[in-house]
């Protein structure tokens, strides 16, 4: 009797001691969770890729209702998302520009040699292991596709059964392709943007030439080229400074590699509307191209051929006679 | 000096040779749940080496002096049961409070510690070897690090078959089980170390 008396309170009795403590612990230690993150939380689209940087979804929406993460921080959500989490936390949202992956290499097996032949575990974080890959250049997309399989939209696709490309039209730019190739070759560029530098190989000319047909040689002849200040050489390689650059591709056509890419389908021309010109001659002055032609107080033309679709001019004209289109081929 | 010789050995034992997962085969289920990355494993080794050394602590206090005296010894499992639920309870309040990195560090993995058998284990243990204070303590450590070392080896072992090339009817899980057994047996090698 007493035995089961004795056992029966110490149980109870430490069941009761501990609870005591934790329901004083947890009024002590409380802390107090934002209802604003559970209705984040809603909004999210839950594909938990942690692009954002934190633990999935659920950590992002904690981060945002704290203060600590930006509220257009969600990229797979892109611009909706961002403007609902806005009103949520009760901040206007600027519109953020959709940013694209781009795959830093052109070296497929056509365009660059590799030093030996791999036959292991189908994988680029297994191949870089072995003294950096089979690839000639130390720089380059080894092609086994560690960024396909990480992939959540299935944007990213091996061509030609060498080299990554990005499908601009899937990418979220979420960035998990960034952080999973092992060569950090693939970068988050900013949709509007058309023109890259496809090579980001360090090594000097000779050894660029020697590895792949598409490198930078670092010729400079690109920075001789821009007229917009545009390009940076580091390392004996170019690089293109996306919030200086207007899309006028000039650099990649003096290119001798080809290693830098732009979307000439995507060239603009400029335009201007006759009716509307009063031939002040301004757009003539600022072209940097000589694409204009015309005599003061007469209508001015553009030169098709001339002109590279810098833009500098319709930020000029007084009176907003110029357009832009893209060319028609 | 013999003392700490002792508790040298009670270390080396609990880490290498009576390694809780792979020779006495506890806690297997955060062993093999938690191992997909190393950070995690390193997450989940660091949250269990806190609880285990807590715990082995709190089990000796309330062994002597409230089990033993009153004669109740066969309350032993539940009352560390408890003990071992409410200290992970309170742990956790505690770190989230007092330290919001290290509570974010640790995540779901402080209160996965509650259902590990490996914690029950090193208290049970600790009173059937009859240890004192120090020598709990040092076991529960050293559990606990040997805990950590197992599952941080075969979260990398993980993290490199993910990579390979390995048959589709083996893929995944089976060959994560034949793994973790073919490490068992490496580990049992150290049975020898000290005699
Ligand atoms: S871009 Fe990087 S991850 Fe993708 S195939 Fe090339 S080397 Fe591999
Ligand atoms: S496209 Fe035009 S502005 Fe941009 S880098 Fe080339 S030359 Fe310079």
């Amino acid at each position: 009797m007493e035995k089961i008396l004795l056992s029966l309170l110490s149980l109870g009795g430490m069941g009761f001691l501990f609870g005591a403590v934790l329901a004083f612990a947890s009024k002590r230690f409380a802390v107090e969770k934002d209802p604003r993150a559970e209705a984040i939380r809603e909004v999210l689209p839950g594909a938990n890729c942690g692009a954002c940087g934190y633990p999935g979804c659920d950590g992002f929406a904690e981060a945002v209702a704290s203060g600590r993460a930006p509220v257009d921080g969600c990229t797979v959500g892109g611009s909706p998302v961002a403007v609902r989490v806005g009103s949520i936390m009760g901040v206007e949202v600027k519109q953020k520009e959709r940013v694209i992956a781009h795959v830093l290499c052109q070296g497929d097996c056509h365009n660059a040699v590799n030093k030996y032949q791999y036959k292991g575990i189908q994988d680029c974080v297994a191949a870089s292991m072995l003294a950096g890959g089979p690839k000639g250049c130390s720089y380059g997309c080894l092609g086994l596709g560690t960024c396909v399989k990480v992939c959540p939209f299935d944007a990213i696709h091996i061509s030609d059964g060498s080299i990554a490309v990005v499908d601009r039209d899937k990418c979220t730019g979420c960035g998990k392709c960034v952080e999973a190739c092992p060569k950090n070759l693939i970068e988050l560029i900013p949709e509007s943007n058309l023109v890259q530098v496809l090579c980001i190989s360090k090594d000097p000319g000779k050894q660029v030439r020697e590895n792949c047909k598409v490198g930078c040689i670092g010729c400079r002849l690109c920075l001789k080229a821009c007229q917009f200040e545009a390009i940076d050489f580091v390392d004996n390689l170019a690089r293109i400074r996306y919030d200086k650059c207007v899309n006028c591709m000039v650099c990649a056509e003096k290119c001798p590699t080809g290693a830098i890419y732009a979307h000439f389908a995507k060239r603009k021309v400029a335009f201007i509307h006759e009716n509307k010109c009063i031939g002040c001659t301004a757009c003539k002055k600022v072209c940097k191209f000589e694409a204009i032609e015309g005599e003061p107080e007469q209508k001015h033309r553009v030169l098709p051929d001339r002109c590279t679709g810098c833009g500098q001019c319709v930020e000029r004209c007084p009176v907003n006679a110029i357009s832009l289109n893209v060319r028609e081929h | 000096m013999e003392y700490v010789g002792r508790i040298f050995v009670i270390l080396i034992s609990s880490i290498l040779i009576n390694n809780f997962v792979m020779s006495r085969f506890l806690g297997i289920c955060p062993f093999l749940g938690v191992s997909k990355r190393v950070e995690t494993a390193i997450g989940m080794g660091a949250a269990v080496t806190f609880v285990m050394a807590m715990t082995s602590l709190i089990t000796y206090i309330v062994q002597y002096a409230i089990l033993e005296p009153l004669g109740l010894k066969y309350l032993q499992t539940i009352i560390f049961i408890l003990v071992i639920a409410s200290l992970v309870q309170f742990v956790e309040m505690v770190v989230q409070k007092a330290s919001p990195t290290l509570y974010q560090a640790l995540g779901v993995y402080l209160p996965l510690i509650t259902t590990n058998c490996a914690v029950l284990g090193v208290a049970i243990i600790n009173i059937d070897e009859k240890y004192d204070l120090i020598q709990a303590l040092f076991n529960g450590v050293g559990a606990a690090l040997g805990f950590t070392l197992a599952i941080v080896l075969f979260a990398g072992i993980r993290e490199r078959l993910e990579l390979s090339d390995i048959p589709k009817p083996l893929k995944g899980f089976p060959i994560a089980l034949i793994t973790a057994g073919l490490m068992s047996v490496a580990f049992l090698g150290f049975q020898g170390l000290i005699k």
